[in-house]
Formats: C-alpha cells, structure tokens, sequence
C-alpha cells in the first residue's frame, strides 16, 4: 500500500532533501518501519518507546493519526501522510 | 542578521500578549517563500492555555501549513510570549524549536518591566541561540 509521506523541513537531512518520499505499509507502524529502513535514523525521531512522540504531529489524509488509532491508523495506497513536528515551547 | 518587521504586526503582538495574559499567547507570521519577510500576521489559539506553555492545537497547525502552502507563502516568523520570565527561549522553547527556518520572537509580559513590554527575536538551528536585531519599520 503505497503511501505519499510529506517531510517537514526539518527531518529532510534524513532523506536526502526530500520533500515528498513514498512508503509502504496497511498502518503507520509498517509505514514508519519502511521509512526507517529506506531512510535510517527517521523512525527515531518519529517514535520513543515503541509510541509516536508526543511532539510530533502526523496526519493521514489531513485527520490528526491521534484520531485514527495513532500507530494502528490504517493507511491505504494513495493515501497522503503529513508529518508536522509540533510548534510548541513554554 | 536582522529581522525586518512592520510597526503594525509588532504592535498586534504586543496587543494579542497583553489581551491574552496570564496565559502565554502565541501565533506565526506567513511571507512569501524565500522572501524571509514576515507579512502576514496569524494569531493562533494556545490551545495549552497556560501561562508557562503555549501550542498550536495540531488541526490549526496543519490549516496553517496548507494556507501558506496555497498561498506560496512559508511561516517566517513564530512567536509566543513569557508571562513571567525574560523574552529568551527557555530550553522547552529550544528543545521544540521545529521550524529551522523560521525566526522565533519572543516577548516578555512579566510584571517587573509592566508597562512595557519586551519584544525579541533569534534563530534556533540544532539546539543553538542566536539572538538578532529587530528593525521594526513603519
């Protein structure tokens, strides 16, 4: 299942540059694995623990994955997935 | 390096930290792409309403993403504001700082220098500061 996954600008050194890169997987957890293994060191800064870090935002289709059942939200082929690190501070 | 910023979006800002305090405001301003002129002033919700932490609520930030995305325009500047503390990135505001090409405004509302408010800006790429001037044009 061939997903379109937009990378933000600041996860871009891990894929060469890349705005854009394709990924495979039926959920987000295979979708983040594959992305790891074409692209090492991008599942790490996605994932802590075995759950997708809290200041990370990712979207399928523009639905906040939050809503979709987070690493078991469901990705089908032509999907679009954003990937938005958090503006955030204190 | 310099951040060049109209009157009328400093002093929205200004307005949007005082009408908002105690709770920390914040918001970002879009420009044209490669322009790094910070033209159009976005006010967002905290959605952390809370005078210690601010937030884009995620559904925000995405619209906002593609507002610019439609428009050709890049987010330029974010802002937030510190009720208590002085207007630098404390190390929650470094260790989130996502937008490497964004220049982070800080202002500082606390009560010592109440009336006045402070209002400045830095660069924050891989966990490093670099405090800027701030030319505020008419």
């Amino acid at each position: 299942m061939s997903a379109e996954v937009r990378i933000p600008t600041i996860l871009r050194p891990y894929t060469k540059d890349a705005k854009t890169v394709s990924a495979e997987g039926e959920n987000l957890s295979a979708v983040i694995t594959n992305l790891d293994s074409q692209y090492p060191g991008l599942g790490e800064r996605l994932l802590e623990n075995g759950a997708l870090r809290r200041f990370i935002n990712i979207y399928i289709n523009d639905e906040d994955v939050r809503f979709l059942g987070g690493l078991d939200a469901q990705v089908k082929a032509g999907d679009s997935v954003t990937i938005l690190p958090a503006v955030a501070g204190g | 390096m310099t951040l060049e910023i109209s009157r009328a979006i400093v002093d929205a800002i200004l307005e949007q930290s005082r009408a908002e305090y105690p709770d920390e405001c914040c918001g970002a301003i879009l420009g044209p792409i490669g322009s790094g002129k910070p033209e159009r002033l976005k006010p967002m919700i905290n959605a952390a309403h809370s005078p210690t932490f601010y937030e884009f609520d995620p559904k925000d930030l995405l619209a906002l993403y593609r507002e610019a995305d439609d428009n050709d325009e890049e987010i330029v500047v974010i802002y937030h504001s510190h009720t208590e503390t002085e207007a630098y990135p404390s190390r929650t505001d470094i260790a989130y700082a996502g937008e490497p090409g964004a220049h982070y405004v800080l202002v500082s509302t606390r009560e010592e220098i109440a009336p006045a408010i402070e209002f400045r800006s830095y660069r924050i790429i891989d966990g490093e500061v670099t405090e800027e001037e701030v030319s505020i044009t008419a």
